[in-house]
């Protein structure tokens, strides 16, 4: 599910081509992406395209391991053997999409313990979603069909990006995911149809969400050089406006049709430019998450950290020296 | 032999301590989901927790052909004192060394169940048996792999694995309680007994454990009861946890 490549608002960037790196191979870069090539691992590229992806991708890892918290808290509740089934399956199909992602990371030069150490010392982030309670049963329907929707919009535009490891990976993510949507509607449908009680608890969690769902794409995107180039390098490939405009044209009529109601009256269709109107969630409580102070942050991470902590004999056990140069899985 | 109550009550009664040791077993697994010493583990005891439910869910219908309830309201609404599981099935997941240790002894026994249960003149059995037994091949595999990796570890590695192999021995040989209808289910070839089990389960792990360089612990008791209906404290906060949002009404599709 999770990626989300909105661009941390707290990133500096400093000019995107390094100090003695050389223009004609530059060029010559950006002519193959602009003639759709894929990047592989051992191509030359700008210090700023591998720092970038590195950051993205790492980022969307985290997100899949982070994200199975909030829902693997479900798994040992589900409701009867078949909600039960479908939410092991998935959240396994997450932990599996860290691997491959994690994978596509480490073909750019940084292990899989840099990144999990980053993650558990606050350096880098992982989609600020995941540090919101899933609080029922319902919320984690709610985040089974509509974060998972609101990932693949962004992951499916990914997916076309430059990088091939990271292209390919995602293609293998989307189609898992699009079974996960699936599932997150049908449960949804489930309680939306279902008895009050079940109807009340699904309202409220489309009310809790609407929120962070609304975050999810990242604030609106400044215009800068920066944005332009990762554009051009096919890193970033829509804008955040943009994929949050997608999202609400395809889910919000399904909202309303299963008679749930959002929590912000100013939102309709206007017909004459066919964009959705919103009232702009509040980019400062945005920021806040980001930068920590988060309804979940903190628990999320302990729990993160536990898990290393308690797995670290484990892996002093068996695991061997890095290799240098990771096999790309995808 | 013509099959009489008592044979269908063994059948029964034998059907519902497997698919009990299954479910339990499955949701003990589930709870690595995020917390793995490392991803693929996350992910492996994942796949062998969903091969679990789904075998319970199997033996659950079979019970619910031989007029019992359905599965779910079967796995979701009993108590604990209702439950026929062992009593290895219900320890909560530790730390990954007792994990292990459990995993391997438990689905050792499973598949030397399964594989003679192949053979029950009980076919609906015999059929799901044909079939579980190509799933738990690989847990045991799993299980195997990561013992004999652990135990040569290194020092540290190797005293958790004996430690842990300690604690889980006598919860292990739980596993082979005798029900009340061993006799008529063995003479009338559904399944040979607990007893015959347990005989082809320690040659088989034994020598394995031994070659791992672990100690089998000498003169300990089995930890019983489980059969019975009589459980440790971690069995009733498993189920309550489980049955949460099934309870809120258990008449609506969830």
């Amino acid at each position: 599910m999770y990626g989300s490549a909105y661009i941390d608002p707290n990133t500096q960037f400093e000019g995107y081509l390094a100090p003695g790196e050389d223009p004609a191979l530059l060029a010559e870069f950006e002519a193959r992406i602009a003639a759709g090539d894929k990047i592989e691992p051992r191509d030359w590229m700008p210090a700023l395209y591998r720092k970038q992806l590195i950051r993205m991708i790492e980022q969307h890892a985290h997100s899949e391991i982070i994200g199975a918290l909030p829902e693997g808290t479900w798994i040992t509740r589900a409701p009867g053997f078949r909600r039960k089934l479908a939410l092991m399956a998935k959240v396994q199909d997450e932990v599996g999409h860290a691997q491959l992602l994690y994978n596509a990371a480490e073909t750019l030069g940084k292990s899989r313990e840099d990144m999990i150490n980053d993650l558990l010392t606050g350096k880098s982030k992982y989609s600020n979603v995941f540090n919101y309670p899933a609080m029922t049963w319902a919320d984690s329907a709610v985040i089974a069909w509509l974060i998972d929707a609101a990932a693949i919009v962004n992951q499916l535009a990914n997916s076309k990006g430059s990088y091939g490891p990271y292209s390919r990976a995602l293609d293998r993510i989307c189609a898992e995911e699009s079974f996960h949507l699936k599932y997150g509607h049908d449960n949804v449908v489930f309680l939306a149809t279902g008895t009050p009680k079940q109807r009340q608890m699904v309202q409220e969690a489309l009310t809790r969400w609407w929120e962070p769902i609304m975050h999810f794409f990242g604030p609106p995107d400044n215009v800068s050089q920066h944005t332009e180039v990762l554009m051009r390098w096919k890193v970033k490939m829509d804008t955040n406006d943009n994929m949050r405009q997608m999202f609400l044209n395809m889910y919000v009529p399904k909202i309303w049709d299963l008679g749930l109601s959002l929590p912000d009256p100013d939102l309709r269709k206007n017909e004459e430019t066919g964009k959705w109107e919103y009232t702009e969630p509040n980019w400062e409580t945005f920021k806040q998450v980001i930068n920590g102070h988060g309804p979940c942050n903190a628990e999320r991470l302990a729990v993160r950290r536990m898990a290393e902590e308690k797995g670290r004999w484990v892996r002093r056990a068996i695991l061997k020296e890095n290799t240098p140069y990771a096999i790309p899985l995808s | 032999m013509e099959m009489t109550e008592r044979h269908v009550m063994g059948l029964i009664e034998m059907l519902y301590k497997m698919a009990d040791d299954q479910l339990i077993i499955g949701h003990r697994n589930s709870e690595w989901t995020g917390l793995g010493p490392i991803l693929e583990e996350d992910i492996a005891f994942s796949s062998m927790a969903q091969d679990k439910i789904g075998q319970s869910l199997a033996l659950y219908e079979l019970l619910h052909e031989l007029g019992e309830q359905d599965p779910d309201t079967v796995a979701f609404t009993r108590n604990a004192e209702q439950f026929h599981c062992c009593q290895l099935v219900e320890a909560p997941i530790g730390e990954f060394d007792f994990s292990i240790v459990r995993q391997y002894l438990f689905d050792q026994a499973e598949a030397l169940r399964f594989e003679m249960l192949i053979t029950s003149v009980y076919e609906p059995l015999a059929m799901v048996s044909r079939k579980f037994r190509g799933e738990i091949k690989y847990h045991v595999m799993h299980g195997k792999t990561w013992i004999e990796q652990l135990s040569k570890g290194n020092e540290e590695s190797h005293d958790r694995m004996q430690q842990a192999l300690n604690a889980v021995w006598p919860l292990a040989l739980g596993m082979f309680e005798e029900g009340d209808y061993e006799k008529e289910i063995a003479e009338v070839h559904i399944f040979a007994g607990e007893k015959a089990l347990q005989a082809r389960w320690m040659e088989t792990v034994v020598p394995f454990l031994s070659s791992c360089g672990l100690e089998i612990p000498a003169h300990s008791d089995a930890v019983l009861g489980g059969r019975k209906g009589k459980h440790s404290p971690e069995l009733q906060p498993l189920l309550d946890e489980m049955c949460e949002v099934f309870r809120i009404d258990p008449s609506a599709e969830w």
